[in-house]
């Protein structure tokens, strides 16, 4: 009797788990389907479209390989990406170690002034950046991605990383100097690795954020060797009238693989950034 | 950088100016790469936006100083208002629905379910893989001719005849509430779901044992308790909703006829495409006011929590 009670109690919920994890997972199965089916089957109005009869094929990877830029995209991708994150990493280290820890007069309204920030979206900036970038000589250069990209990340990752900073019991880092050591070597020797955690999660989420950025890569960049995997796949893959779905699908799907290994083996600081409010 | 100081004892500090100034020298040096970089790329563009939308400049033309008459122009332009009121429509609906779905998905997998873990970490999919790649799977999800959402609805019995999905204004414009919403909720959820795990049980207890039903316990303790998180999140969330570009751009690029810009696709639209640069400057602007309250009010949020000490 009990039993019953128990399932048909749990029933629902469960029912509620399945609609919701569908509604969630759907489009990028979906994704998936439809990157792997032949272009026979994918136009053709009478076929069921959940099901593969005509067997899978690669070749719309294989297009994306052979026929376009895809592999340079990715390699942009990658180099502005690990790029982005690096400066924004270290640069958000020094601010938010010196604003969470060092007497400094107008670290309150640094402090605030850099959470403000964080709230200004780029699509505010993006038309001005864009003299800004042909200022620089970087139009339609790679380094325009990454010079700009860091203004995003640092307000978060210095704003994620004061607030770690400051859970550092100051007498760690005191010991360290009262041997002799400076105080760089004692960020970097003692406070950095107990803050692991919060610099995991910086760092995944600079990443993460410059990885599939397009606003900025679609103002600044304008040839196809240039472009990022966002842009290109958005934009290139579609000729005139002519869509390239099963070629879309499959350059959409393989551009959040990185994002997708990343978020599955450290989820938990995925978590905790968004619990610190990461959310663009 | 090899600094001996020691942290001075409080009586040696007055005599220690030159070490205190030494770390003050230290902290700005320190806080500068990131000042300089923000202040060049984000202070100096957000005054370049409020000056150039004073201007008629074009993209590679400096332009002349014109007043207001770009915000002249917009006020007389049935495509601005448009987005004006998508801009409204769109960011109060989805907002709307990731509350409500958000907090029902919160409560759910609240739940004692088995694999509840594997869940969560399903449900936030959307929200981590970024939205340039994954909106790409909703475009051909409503295609007119192959769209999968058509082909169940009219093996269901429920349409006759496939929807029109992005020819069709209304439903082009409920396409973009529903991928907004598809994005947004798991951010909801996550959210929601640390603000309900820091509910303290007994309370729960407390309440069932005076005879509050689950409705009142919900109503009483939940929601109550869940408001400070919830704001939170709901004014994150209108900054970022009323500021989208990709969803957008992706799905419909503005289309049919302009009829689902944002002020962010329009400003793309006229201030690059069509090369109006001092135009496009006047459209983005309207998203300032949004973020200037949204700011404030988070900065109150976040300062009470910080003095409630959590």
């Amino acid at each position: 009797m009990r039993a019953v009670a128990c399932v048909s109690r749990a029933a629902p919920l469960y029912l509620g788990v399945a609609i919701l994890l569908t509604f969630t997972l759907f489009p990028f199965v979906w994704m998936g389907v439809t990157s792997l089916k032949t272009n026979a089957e994918l136009y053709n109005i009478e076929a069921n479209p959940f099901t593969i009869a005509r067997g899978i094929t690669l070749s719309h990877y294989a297009y994306l390989f052979a026929k376009t830029l895809y592999p340079r995209w990715y390699a942009n991708t990658l180099l502005v990406a690990s790029l982005s994150t690096v400066i924004a990493v270290v640069v958000s280290v020094l601010a938010a170690y010196a604003l969470a820890r060092l007497r400094l007069r107008g670290s309150e309204v640094l402090g605030t002034g850099i959470f403000a920030i964080y709230l200004v979206p780029t699509s505010l900036l993006f038309l001005p950046l864009s003299r800004v970038v042909v200022g620089l000589g970087l139009n339609d250069k790679l380094w325009s991605l990454v010079v700009t990209y860091p203004t995003f990340l640092i307000p978060f990752a210095t704003w994620l990383l004061i607030s770690y900073f400051r859970t550092i019991p100051r007498e760690l880092e005191e010991c360290a100097m009262v041997d002799g050591a400076s105080r760089l070597y004692a960020l970097v020797r003692i406070v950095l690795p107990v803050a692991l955690p919060g610099l995991v999660t910086v760092t995944i989420f600079s990443f993460t954020l410059s990885w599939g950025e397009l606003m900025y890569a679609l103002t600044f960049i304008s040839s196809s060797v240039q472009k990022t995997l966002s842009v290109g796949t958005v934009g290139e893959l579609v000729r005139g009238d002519v869509f390239y779905w099963g070629e879309l699908m499959a350059g959409g799907l393989l551009a959040a693989v990185p994002v997708a290994v990343l978020y599955a083996f450290l989820s938990e600081y995925y978590v905790a950034g968004l619990a610190a409010g990461a959310i663009k | 950088m090899s600094t001996k100081a020691a942290p001075a004892p409080r009586l040696l500090r007055s005599a220690g100016f030159w070490q205190t100034s030494r770390e003050a020298l230290a902290g700005y040096a320190m806080v500068g790469p990131a000042v300089l970089l923000l202040a060049g790329l984000v202070g100096v563009p957000i005054l370049m936006a409020l000056y150039l939308s004073l201007t008629n400049a074009q993209v590679g033309r400096p332009g002349v100083f014109i007043g207001l008459a770009n915000f002249l122009a917009l006020g007389r332009d049935s495509i601005f208002w448009a987005t004006f009121w998508n801009a409204l429509v769109f960011t109060g609906a989805a907002v709307s629905l990731k509350t409500v779905l958000g907090l029902a998905a919160a409560l759910l997998l609240h739940q004692p379910l088995v694999g509840r873990q594997v869940y969560r970490g399903l449900v936030l999919l959307p929200w981590i893989i970024p939205t340039a790649f994954s909106t790409l799977g909703w475009w051909w999800m409503f295609d007119p001719l192959y769209s999968v959402i058509n082909w169940t609805l009219i093996h269901l019995g429920v349409i006759s005849r496939g929807l029109p999905w992005m020819a069709e204004p209304v439903l082009a414009k409920t396409a973009v509430v529903m991928v907004n919403t598809w994005r947004g909720l798991p951010f909801f959820a996550v959210g929601l779901l640390a603000g309900l795990a820091a509910i303290p049980r007994e309370l729960y207890e407390a309440a069932q044992t005076d005879g509050a039903g689950p409705l009142a316990r919900f109503r009483f303790i939940t929601l109550p308790l869940l408001a400070p998180v919830l704001l939170t999140i709901i004014l994150f969330s209108t900054i970022m909703t009323i500021s989208d570009f990709n969803i957008v751009y992706v799905l419909t690029r503005g289309g049919p006829m302009n009829t689902t810009h944002m002020f962010a696709t329009l400003a793309y639209q006229v201030g690059l495409v069509s090369g109006e640069l001092g135009r496009g400057a006047a459209i983005s602007l309207f998203i300032f006011p949004v973020l200037l309250v949204g700011v404030f009010l988070l900065l109150r949020v976040v300062r009470r929590s910080e003095v409630a000490g959590t």
